[in-house]
């Protein structure tokens, strides 16, 4: 399995998540957002805030030149994960309903936090058991995840909900802190695995997240 | 020719900037219902004919600009 973590100006959790996939003997590389070469398996777009966040989350990042054939990348027996910065850009793309708002209090939180574990029949979450509690740190001020009636009726359905948060920090709908595509290959959330890979840095939880990844390559 | 673009939050779409500046009113004393918060942005084009350039503004705001899932925009022209 190769992986690449896509870096924006202005991503700044990608060093992270390539040291955690790295730890794990990952084949793993850096891909710069105005290359175009998607030879990899795993694609993370990480967390941060691309071209400045403006207009709105990740809505410049959707143009970067390195995502202009991630449609096709995304119909092949590839991943695509979206941590924070990178689940925003997901929505913008369309690869992902709904969009995410400012926080319900305003604030930018970041903290510990407590998730469910609703879908582990994942590529992402296999390790994991349903309904396991997990703790990923979060850092957001726009992570209030929103989707009207209907497509919230076409997520549960499809069980595209994969977290979802234990005590809602940012007014979330239905409590969501992560989704999946209904292929199943294409997720997004608002919480950091990758901050949760050393014991050190407070919490191991996310350390099955990335073995699931691997496991699921073979 | 500029073009003035607003963009606000649909209906139903919870805004707390807007929240926080009504507490904000109301704590003045005034007596206001709601405050909703958008964007304001003008854009300077080359001088077109009015249905173009409506059709280019209308392009650039649903590619671009504007989130329809949250978002809807008015648009007008100053020339």
């Amino acid at each position: 399995m190769k992986a690449g973590v896509v870096v924006f100006p202005g991503s700044n959790c990608d060093r992270d998540v390539f040291d955690v996939l790295k730890d794990l003997n990952v084949d793993v590389k850096y891909i710069w957002h105005d290359e175009k070469k998607l030879d990899v398996d795993l694609l993370v777009l990480p967390g941060g805030f691309s071209y400045g966040d403006y207009l709105r989350c990740g809505a410049i990042a959707r143009f970067s030149r390195v995502l202009e054939d991630i449609y096709d990348f995304s119909q092949k027996d590839k991943l695509i994960l979206g941590i924070c910065n990178g689940f925003q850009i997901l929505t913008e793309l369309k690869l992902l309903p709904g969009a995410l708002l400012k926080n319900k209090n305003l604030k930018f939180v970041c903290s510990d936090c407590n998730l469910i574990v609703e879908n582990n029949n994942t590529p992402f979450t296999r390790l994991y058991k349903k309904g396991e509690v997990v703790n990923f740190p979060i850092a957001h001020g726009e992570g209030n995840y929103f989707i009207d009636d209907e497509g919230l009726k076409k997520l549960k359905e499809n069980e595209q909900i994969v977290f979802r948060y234990k005590v809602n920090p940012n007014g979330s709908t239905n409590d969501i802190a992560g989704i999946i595509n209904q292929k199943g290959n294409v997720l997004g959330l608002m919480p950091h695995p990758e901050r949760a890979f050393y014991k050190i840095l407070g919490s191991e939880d996310g350390v099955r997240f990335f073995k699931s990844i691997i496991s699921y390559f073979g | 020719m500029k073009v003035l673009i607003d963009v606000t939050l649909k209906e139903g779409i919870m805004d707390p900037q807007g929240n926080a500046v009504k507490d904000g009113l109301i704590k003045l004393g005034y007596d206001v219902n709601n405050v909703r918060i958008g964007k304001h942005i003008e854009i300077e084009l080359k001088d077109l004919e009015i249905n173009k350039a409506e059709k280019l503004v209308k392009e650039m705001c649903e590619k671009f600009l504007v989130n329809p899932v949250i978002e809807t925009y008015t648009f007008r022209f100053e020339v």
